[in-house]
């Protein structure tokens, strides 16, 4: 069976999903504080990463990227709620752009799933 | 099967073998992270050849018209020669004309050498021969003008904007390196609204990009917000003046923190103005340059205000302590 990645429609799609995914973050005061000074078109190639990860497209993220990746974050307060927000992001961003509901349940699983890597537990 | 040259040495590449996989098996290691195309960190740039298309996905189309490509996605059809960071050769010019435009600013402009191109926008490296201390400079010129144009803020105590302000005349032989830069003038679609700002000497790649795209028939609205902290801040005001009465798709905005702004300019912090003016960036290829700060902060008003992360092209100038 073909990814979400796929039947999105591949690299296009989830660059116009980067630019929606990252404007809600950006545009949301409870989370924009983790963005703060980071270089604006690494940040967006990470989204880029992550979206393409989570939709299962061709990626080699890890589960010890994620760890590695947050860990700043953790000390600066990152916690479940902060997770939730960006999860609620993704679903309104596929949601916005026309995904179908079991389309954006199984994206959704599979960001679940890095939960607690995200958060080094 | 296609050969690699990179940094003098040559590299077979087998069939079915990306660049990155090629270079590893003969024991050089390129930075790399994803191996899938997503994070550009193996971002290379063919300096002879031209890599696949395939290898280029998702970068902005600035680097892409450079010559830049992904090594870990590139299965090249052809030779290339590859280097990491934008090798070039030094090159060797007289300084024909240098004029103040206000008190803090200095124009220079230098001839071109031979077989020396740019794009309008990018910038260059100059070197002090007595002890190669280095500084970059944005070219204000376009490839058509006789001369290669630079504006230098004198920076306080700053040794290379000193030397240039004090003690370089013209006549004078002048060494530099370059061009690099992704921000310049695509023509692939001149119905386009594009919005310049920048502050001070951001000015300087401003202009050429903006005289660049007039150049090359751009039809769809230009807007230049061009910042100073107060009006005598401000430089080339008649010039600018000048070509928005030329061309009517063009609109400048002189903008002032403090003081009163000139006719047809605005007071207040330049990090708001164009959204103030503009309201949407929606579809907008936008430059901004010069300071840092303000940069950055333009950029993330850019995009909340709807323009692309791909459209956005920015050339912050990090001024050197002396």
């Amino acid at each position: 069976m073909s990814s979400v990645y796929e039947q999105l429609g591949g690299e296009a799609a989830i660059n116009a999903a980067v630019d929606v995914f990252y404007r809600k973050v950006l545009g949301d005061k409870y989370v924009v504080r983790f963005f703060e000074g980071v270089d604006m078109d690494k940040q967006a190639a990470k989204q880029r990463a992550f979206l393409t990860m989570v939709t299962g497209g061709p990626n080699s993220y890890t589960g010890k990227d994620m760890r590695e990746g947050h860990r700043h974050l953790i000390k600066m307060g990152l916690d479940d709620s902060h997770f939730d927000h960006i999860l609620c992001h993704l679903r309104s961003t596929l949601a916005e752009l026309g995904v179908a509901q079991d389309l954006i349940d199984t994206v959704i699983s599979v960001a679940e799933s890095t939960r607690d890597d995200v958060l080094d537990r | 099967m296609p050969t690699i040259r990179f940094e003098g040495q040559d590299y077979f590449c087998s069939s079915d073998e990306t660049v990155l996989e090629s270079l590893e098996r003969h024991g050089v290691m390129l930075p790399s992270s994803c191996k899938s195309g997503t994070c550009q960190t193996c971002l290379t740039r063919a300096l002879k050849g031209q890599p696949p298309s395939a290898a280029q996905k998702g970068l902005k189309d600035t680097l892409a018209a450079q010559n830049y490509f992904l090594a870990c996605i590139c299965k090249p059809e052809e030779d290339l020669e590859i280097g990491l960071a934008s090798v070039s050769p030094k090159y060797s010019a007289r300084l024909i004309k240098k004029d103040l435009m206000n008190e803090s600013i200095v124009r220079l402009r230098i001839e071109v050498p031979e077989d020396f191109s740019y794009q309008a926008g990018q910038f260059i490296n100059l070197i002090r021969p007595s002890d190669e201390l280095t500084r970059s400079y944005s070219l204000a010129s376009i490839s058509s003008d006789s001369f290669l144009e630079l504006h230098i803020k004198r920076v306080p105590e700053g040794r290379m904007s000193t030397w240039l302000f004090d003690t370089v005349e013209e006549g004078d032989e002048l060494s530099f390196f370059g061009p690099s830069g992704d921000c310049f003038y695509l023509p692939d679609n001149p119905e386009r609204t594009l919005l310049l700002v920048g502050a001070g000497t951001g000015l300087a790649p401003l202009h050429g990009i903006l005289r660049d795209a007039l150049e090359q028939g751009h039809k769809g609205p230009i807007h230049l917000f061009h910042a100073s902290l107060a009006a005598p801040g401000l430089y080339l005001i008649d010039e600018l003046r000048e070509i928005a009465v030329q061309f009517s798709q063009f609109k400048y905005t002189p903008c002032v923190l403090h003081g009163d702004a000139p006719e047809g300019g605005k007071q207040g912090n330049i990090v708001d103005i164009p959204g103030q003016v503009l309201g949407s960036f929606n579809g907008f290829r936008v430059y901004l340059c010069g300071d840092p700060q303000i940069v950055n902060a333009l950029r993330q008003k850019a995009f909340m205000a709807g323009t692309s992360m791909q459209d956005i092209h920015s050339d912050p100038f990090v001024f050197a302590p002396a």
